[in-house]
């Protein structure tokens, strides 16, 4: 097929109309998905070929007479070839015992934006990173053609506050990008781009640090003793995120406990052995608590 | 032609005749350890005999003839022995198999004995042995077994209250355009790795920590390079590793490749993954009572307790163990064979290479779980 199509083009582009010949007069450009209609010239019957990227079209026209091609013949963006194949003379023939005059036009891409890819990169970011987030767009027309002219696209950051950070760009060869700080709180931030009337969302959460200090305290509970952290925070007192793993690890003579606790709701709570004189510590990632000497006094 | 049915009518003659033959007297040439011991199964004349033949019983799971030959078996049901021998709740024991057994006799006098009983099981996670010290007593002209029931402490009825916290991920659909990226992986990182020989070969320990705020599932896969950068061999952690990471946990792992030997290793190039999962920071289970024990049983030993109200079928225990200057010597694991019920004590111990043992100065125990009711 595709074979048959670049034979019929070349046969076609060989071909220079001679003069009283059937001719057609192609725009230069045509919008992707908007109707038009194309003059010929000549008379009697031929069979008009459009061939371009991923689509072939095949129309048996009157030379003469205006040929209208509706909105939907032609979506795809790109570069295009028309040629006319008429099989009802014998003069100037080609191979096949057919004349031929053929056009060239291009296919652009719609003007409305109707679809934004939009990657928003890292999913997770600390807090306070200056251009730390990248937005890059791309945009298309309602047949996905990547629209070349140029486009204005806003970014707009808001965080868990509500506080908005906005920046804007225009596309170049259909593609705009930014650059954007992360906010000073932690959260889940909506990541918006919006290009007409398209608008794109994404989901940043942006991270607290790495815990800054961690603090317990004990309390008997029956044959155990209770533990229970403060609210662990950051260095910029952001609560470090729900799941973190405490470790509670309790020494006594001759043996050890130990137990990994997830954070729930900024504090990590759990039981241990109550046993004279066993010396408990907390600890979580690299930074290591208080130590309480149970019996002992902490 | 009739050479030919006279052939198929001997080929008939000889199937049907090899079928009897083989329903009468079946070879158990391909059959367990323990049907292979059943040649042992003989009646109760002796305190030897008795506990033979209950052990080829269980090991055959015939369990109604093994609690009736019971001498104690007034004292609890028929369950209740199956649940104490086989397990329960969907531990690793109700998935295994006994495979073997070997006794010692401890004490023996003309009207009772004490047996010790090793009970070799097999399940799709390795070996394990359960030793019990049977009592056999003679009851007029034959010995039976009492069985010696694990006394299982009861947690009172309750209700636990607990703030579940899990993490789920939304992926990208099918359909989606190909700008609609997914959520990024976790991050995570090898913060020590030390290759050892063996002598069986070429053992890669290190630690991995998940160092983002989200669950991970990872795994760590282990190249060996020779000369010129040529891998020798590549291998991955497998079940040495807790594979689901919450935020800034920890997980030790082991690699081993036994047909290596570390004078041929000039590099190791390791590869840590990672993806996102949806996972629960339930249940919290604490490791109490470690204690390590010296050669010649080296292990470490302790007890781990389910402090949530949920049970967990199967424990994965791993143990780090390190030298004076915290390095890595040592990677071992091992499944308890019972589930962990709600806040009562399951033991477990892990053994430790008796050249390992003498060096250990600290070492460190995590526990990943599997409940069938949950999804991980």
């Amino acid at each position: 097929m595709k074979l048959a199509i670049l034979l019929l083009v070349l046969v076609g582009m060989s071909m220079a109309p001679a003069e009283g010949q059937a001719s057609l007069k192609f725009p230069a450009e045509v919008e992707a998905g908007t109707a038009f209609s194309v003059e010929t010239a000549g008379a009697g019957a031929a069979s008009l070929y459009i061939a371009g990227p991923g689509e072939l079209l095949r129309r048996k026209v009157q030379l003469g007479e205006t040929v209208s091609f509706a909105a939907t013949d032609l979506e795809v963006a790109g570069h295009y070839v028309a040629f006319l194949v008429e099989s009802s003379k014998t003069e100037g023939t080609n191979s096949d015992g057919a004349t031929s005059h053929s056009v060239e036009f291009d296919v652009v891409p719609g003007r409305r934006v109707a679809a934004v890819s939009f990657l928003a990169k890292p999913s997770r970011i600390s807090v306070n990173v200056p251009n730390g987030l990248s937005a890059v767009t791309y945009v298309f027309d309602v047949f996905h053609n990547l629209i070349l002219q140029p486009q204005e696209v806003s970014f707009q950051v808001t965080d868990a506050m509500g506080r908005t950070e906005s920046r804007s760009a225009t596309t170049l060869n259909g593609v705009a990008w930014v650059r954007m700080n992360s906010a000073a709180k932690a959260g889940v931030a909506r990541f918006e781009a919006v290009a007409g009337n398209i608008r794109e969302k994404r989901v940043v959460q942006q991270v607290p640090g790495d815990p800054c200090a961690i603090r317990m305290a004990a309390h008997r509970s029956g044959p155990r003793v209770a533990l229970e952290t403060d609210p662990v925070r950051d260095c910029n007192g952001n609560p470090v995120p729900d799941g973190t793993i405490v470790t509670f690890t309790e020494l006594y003579a001759g043996g050890q406990s130990t137990v990994d606790v997830p954070l729930k709701r900024g504090i990590a709570r759990t039981e241990m052995p109550a046993i004279a004189g066993a010396v408990i510590s907390v600890a979580t990632g690299v930074v290591m608590g208080n130590e309480i000497h149970w019996g002992g006094g902490s | 032609m009739n050479g030919g049915r006279i052939l198929g009518i001997v080929l008939m003659g000889a199937t049907l005749a090899l079928v009897v033959v083989g329903t009468v007297w079946p070879d158990q040439s391909g059959a367990s350890t323990v049907d292979a011991q059943a040649r042992m199964e003989i009646s109760g004349d002796s305190p030897k005999g008795a506990v033979d033949s209950l052990m080829v019983q269980m090991g055959r799971r015939d369990w109604e003839a093994a609690y009736a030959s019971l001498a104690n078996k007034a004292e609890f049901s028929e369950g209740e022995f199956v649940r104490d021998v086989n397990g329960s709740d969907g531990g690793l024991r109700t998935y295994a198999d006994i495979v073997g057994f070997d006794e010692q006799a401890l004490h023996a006098s003309p009207d009772e004995a004490t047996i010790r009983a090793n009970l070799h099981w097999a399940s799709v996670v390795g070996s394990f042995t359960d030793s019990r010290d049977l009592r056999v007593v003679r009851n007029t002209d034959r010995w039976q077994v009492a069985w010696p029931m694990a006394k299982q402490t009861r947690v009172p009825p309750q209700v636990v209250p607990v703030n579940y916290l899990r993490w789920d991920v939304i992926d990208r659909g099918p359909g989606e355009d190909w700008g609609t990226q997914d959520v990024e992986a976790p991050h995570v990182r090898i913060v020590a790795m030390h290759p050892v020989d063996r002598g069986a070969g070429v053992v890669v320990l290190g630690e991995l920590l998940n160092e983002d705020v989200v669950p991970a599932f990872v795994t760590v896969r282990a190249s060996l390079l020779g000369g010129k950068d040529a891998v020798l061999a590549t291998a991955d952690s497998f079940d040495k590793i807790s594979h689901v990471l919450l935020p800034k946990q920890v997980s030790p792992f082991r690699i081993d490749f036994p047909e290596v030997r570390l004078p041929q290793v000039s590099g190791i190039r390791i590869q840590p993954s990672s993806s996102l999962v949806a996972a629960s920071a339930d249940p919290v289970i604490g490791i109490e009572s470690q204690k390590l024990s010296p050669v010649p049983d080296s292990s470490l030993s302790g007890e781990l307790v389910n402090q949530s109200g949920q049970v967990v079928n199967v424990a994965h225990v791993l143990g780090t163990f390190y030298d004076g200057n915290g390095q890595i010597l040592w990677v071992a694991d091992q499944y308890p064979s019972s589930a962990l019920l709600p806040q009562t004590p399951e033991p477990f111990s892990i053994a430790i290479p008796a050249d390992v043992a003498n060096k250990v100065k600290n070492y460190r125990v995590v526990v990943s779980t599997y409940s069938s009711d949950r999804l991980r």
